[in-house]
């Protein structure tokens, strides 16, 4: 590789690192006014941890879907009319349920998604616990020879 | 005893694998409508035609509740059935103009036919929300008293109404007789 092509190919490394770069920062633009930097940061936090009901894998601040559009929309007018964050939650899950949520409420519905990997966490470690306790006692009971038996049992292998 | 300490986990992850088996078949994009069994949400609101309407004008029977739009290709997909049910008197459809423009859902309704009593405007998308819409087309079944019983997400074509519109309404007159 001459200096030329060694040039190339690290500009080529660079730019496919900042495009790397660049949709990982992604987020919609909005150009909502708020009074203070706590709303501000409570409309940021609030549109990170709501999912957008259209698009399914995104948060309502990565999304460019319609609905996310207007659901950041109803976040800010919330926020300034002075909404806490449970109750701008509520209003979202009233209309669109636990999918809104990345992390769902504890309820009846959801109690399995919660506590369904403790659940196997515990199982597993009862099946690893017995398996290694009968590991252990096959160990102990295992069969010792006396010095006798071993030298018999070095002349069956010839040796 | 041994038997049954070596087929328990066997049949445990059969089980868990046909539960597994069968999630990857779940339609993870139709959402459950929070608003079943509830009040229609109150709205006063202009409708394309440039009426205003309330809760109040609402038809008083069962009826259709249509999420439309003009930039909404699969709204056209469905749009012959509502055609077909409102020149047979089938059941009375209110449409939702749903983030529309006034003039282009005018235009939509003059080319394609307007099969709905009228169209509540929804321009910004606000009704919308308080119903749980996100995209049209969406479709919901709303009894004599303006409670919503039934939400079908994306286009309702003949075989949808065949199949899961006519046995809900079925159920609903069977209730109030």
């Amino acid at each position: 590789m001459n200096s030329r092509q060694l040039h190339t190919f690290f500009l080529m490394l660079i730019s496919i690192f900042l495009l790397v770069i660049q949709s990982s920062t992604f987020a919609q633009v909005d150009t909502f006014e708020f009074e203070n930097n706590e709303q501000q940061s409570r409309f940021r936090q609030l549109s990170d941890e709501l999912r957008c009901p259209m698009c399914q894998n995104t948060n309502l601040s990565g999304s460019t879907g319609g609905v996310a559009e207007d659901l950041r929309r109803e976040i800010h007018r919330m926020i300034l009319e002075g909404m806490s964050n449970e109750e701008i939650e509520q209003f979202m899950f009233e209309r669109y349920g636990d999918f809104i949520f990345y992390r769902p409420r504890l309820r009846a519905e959801t109690v399995l998604l919660w506590f369904g990997p403790i659940i196997f966490l515990i199982l597993g470690g009862f099946v690893a616990y017995g398996i290694f306790r009968r590991a252990n006692l096959i160990a102990k009971t295992a069969v010792v020879l006396n010095d006798e038996q071993e030298a018999k049992l070095n002349e069956l292998v010839g040796k | 005893m041994k038997r049954l300490k070596f087929f328990a986990p066997v049949l445990f992850f059969v089980a868990l694998g046909g539960i597994l088996w069968r999630g990857l078949y779940l339609d993870s994009r139709t959402l459950p409508s929070m608003l079943i069994d509830k009040q229609m949400p109150e709205f006063a609101l202009g409708t394309v035609s440039g009426e205003e309407v309330t809760n109040k004008d609402l038809p008083g029977q069962i009826f259709l509740l249509n999420v439309w739009g003009s930039y909404c290709l699969p709204c056209l997909v469905e749009h012959p059935t509502f055609m077909r049910l409102s020149e047979e008197g089938e059941i009375p459809v209110v449409g939702i103009n749903y983030k529309d423009r006034n003039e282009l859902a005018k235009d939509w309704l003059s080319t394609n036919g307007n099969p709905f009593t009228y169209s509540i405007q929804d321009e910004d998308g606000r009704f919308g929300i308080d119903l749980g819409v996100y995209g049209a087309p969406e479709t919901y079944l709303v009894d004599s008293e303006g409670v919503i019983r039934y939400r079908h997400v994306s286009v309702l074509d003949e075989a949808v109404w065949q199949q899961e519109f006519l046995p809900a309404i079925a159920e609903l007159r069977a209730e109030s007789e």
